[in-house]
This record gives structure tokens, C-alpha cells and sequence, in this order.
């Protein structure tokens, strides 16, 4: 019973962020939510493929920080983000902006989606020609052939 | 019939491509680019390392000739690896200015005394503000700033013979 109810405990329990340490959190609940909501959007350069609030890096931590300092100081959204890829570039950014850079990235599905179109249009066009009539010569020797001798 | 044969080779070769440049380090799908290159020095605080002369943002605005700016701590073991690199450069007369990045003041010293002072002059950025001004994602890292105060290179990690015969040498050259 007891196994049981930590099983279902341990189902419960949320993913763990970064930020365990109290003093890094702003004491505005709102303000948190949003530099968390913010920092989930942005790269840890160190760990690639974590968000600085995944990240247990002292890059992510600093990313935290001056996060936290901007909404803090009373920073939009947009803001923010603008300030962090006037210094890292849109690598920065887990959610690519559109640019000519990223365009062929963002066009990618439906580009193959059209792909998959033409090709299935294609093999629906192909007309398979039947094979002409035997002429009388053909039809004579096949008749010769299947004869039983 | 060719087609498949022709996508095969052409997917081949690229991927061949690919491995070759991974090898030869002219391509890293790690690297971050920098945007700062072809822009000019962002502002940025630091303080001075007490004994050795510290510099501003002045210093590198409009050096007159290329320089080099090294951001290094102590606690970087790549930062002792591309220490004779530094002091190669030194020799050559190409000023160099350091950024001691979250370090204390007296580690900085020891490391200085123990693997020599490359360094035109010394700031530090103890909490690591002016890193984030200049993009900073670990040390060592070192631009390339023309005469006019514009970044035109940088690069993460150790300096090492192949970049500096393969990049500073001809950057040297183009921006002298």
C-alpha cells in the first residue's frame, strides 16, 4: 500500500527546474512566472540543447539572473529577448524567429508536404498504356504455339 | 534507374564533405557565431586589476591598429594551455588587453606570475557583466578588434597554431 501511494506520488511530482535556489526567484509571484516563461525560451549556450532554466551551468544561472534583473526592472517580453540576441544571436533563441536565415527551416514542412503532393499527383497521372492488339501473323503463330501438337 | 544511383552519390558526397570539415575544425556544429563581428566594441564595465593598470572601453574604441582583447581567469585550464600562445603574440608587438572573468584579484596575480603577463593592460569583470555585453558563453575567449574599434574575429576555446597562422596572421595582415 505504501509502495503504492509513493508510485503515485512520484507520478505526480513535476519536472524539476534549475532555479532551486530561493534567493534567485523574484519575490513578485507574476514577475517569476514570467522570467521563468522567458527563460524556458532562451539557450543555454554551454548545454545546447537546455533551456537556461533546465540548465545547472553558471552560464544558464547568469542568463537567470539578468533575466530576473530586466523583468525587474520592468522589461516587456519582448524586451528581453531583444536584449539577448543583440548579444548571442538568434542561436539564443529555442523558438528560431523568421529570417532569411531561418526561412528554408520554417518552410521546410510544408515544402515537403507539397513534395509529397506532386509526387502522388504524378503516379496518379501515369496512364498505363495496354499493349496493342496481336496482329494476324502474332495471333496465328500463338495459335500454332498452343496447339497441341 | 539513375536517378536513386545520382541522389545516393550526391548524399555521399556531401556527407563526405561534411567529415572532412568536422576533421580539419572548419566547421563545428557546436560553435556559436558571434554577433559582434563587423560591429563595433559594445560598451561594457570593468574594473581595474589593482598593481597592473587597468583599461575602458576607450582603449579599444579606436586602438590605431588591430589589438587583441582575452577574456581569461585562473580557474580556466584552457586559459593555461594558450598562455604561450599570448606571449608569442606579445613578442610579435601586437597589444593584447585582458579581462580577468570572475576571478579574484589575487588569483589573477598568482596566475599571471606563474604563466606570464601577455596582457597591454588588465581589467577585471568580477561578476561577469561585461562578458554578457560582449556574448561572452566561457573562457578563454579573444577578439580580433581592428584599428577603427570594430570586432572582426573571435573565438572560443584556446588559441592554438592553426588559428593563429590560419586567422590572426592573415587578419594581421588585412587590417594593419
Amino acid at each position: 500500500m505504501i509502495r503504492r501511494v509513493l508510485l503515485l506520488l512520484m507520478l505526480l511530482a513535476g519536472p524539476a527546474f534549475a532555479v532551486s535556489d530561493p534567493g534567485e526567484m523574484l519575490r513578485d509571484q507574476a514577475q517569476e512566472a514570467r522570467a521563468r516563461g522567458l527563460g524556458q525560451q532562451l539557450r543555454c549556450l554551454v548545454c545546447q540543447n537546455n533551456s537556461v532554466e533546465e540548465s545547472e551551468s553558471d552560464f544558464a544561472r547568469d542568463m537567470r539572473k539578468v533575466i530576473r534583473e530586466r523583468v525587474a526592472a520592468g522589461d516587456n517580453d519582448d524586451a528581453v529577448m531583444t536584449w539577448m540576441t543583440a548579444r548571442y544571436g538568434d542561436f539564443v533563441r529555442l523558438n528560431p524567429r523568421l529570417s532569411p536565415l531561418t526561412a528554408l527551416l520554417w518552410a521546410t514542412p510544408v515544402l515537403a508536404l507539397l513534395v509529397g503532393f506532386g509526387a502522388v499527383a504524378l503516379m496518379r497521372r501515369r496512364v498505363v498504356v495496354p499493349p496493342a492488339p496481336l496482329s494476324a501473323a502474332e495471333a496465328e503463330a500463338v495459335r500454332k504455339l498452343s496447339e497441341p501438337s | 534507374m539513375l536517378a536513386p544511383l545520382g541522389l545516393f552519390a550526391i548524399g555521399g558526397t556531401s556527407f563526405y564533405i561534411l567529415l572532412q570539415r568536422l576533421g580539419t575544425d572548419e566547421y563545428d556544429p557546436r560553435r556559436v557565431p558571434s554577433v559582434l563581428v563587423g560591429k563595433q566594441v559594445p560598451e561594457f564595465g570593468i574594473t581595474e586589476q589593482p598593481g597592473l593598470g587597468g583599461f575602458d572601453r576607450s582603449a579599444l574604441v579606436a586602438p590605431g591598429k588591430p589589438v587583441l582583447l582575452n577574456f581569461f581567469a585562473s580557474w580556466c585550464l584552457p586559459c593555461v594551455a594558450e598562455a604561450p600562445q599570448l606571449m608569442a603574440l606579445k613578442k610579435r608587438g601586437i597589444p593584447i588587453y585582458g579581462v580577468a572573468y570572475k576571478d579574484k584579484a589575487e588569483k589573477t596575480a598568482e596566475f599571471l606570475a606563474r604563466h606570464g603577463n601577455p596582457f597591454a593592460a588588465i581589467g577585471r569583470d568580477a561578476e561577469g557583466k561585461a562578458g554578457m555585453e560582449f556574448g561572452l558563453y566561457g573562457v578563454p575567449e579573444t577578439y580580433f578588434i581592428d584599428g577603427g574599434g570594430i570586432v572582426r574575429a573571435r573565438w572560443a576555446g584556446a588559441l592554438t597554431d592553426d588559428i593563429v597562422s590560419g586567422s590572426i596572421d592573415p587578419l594581421l595582415k588585412k587590417y594593419a
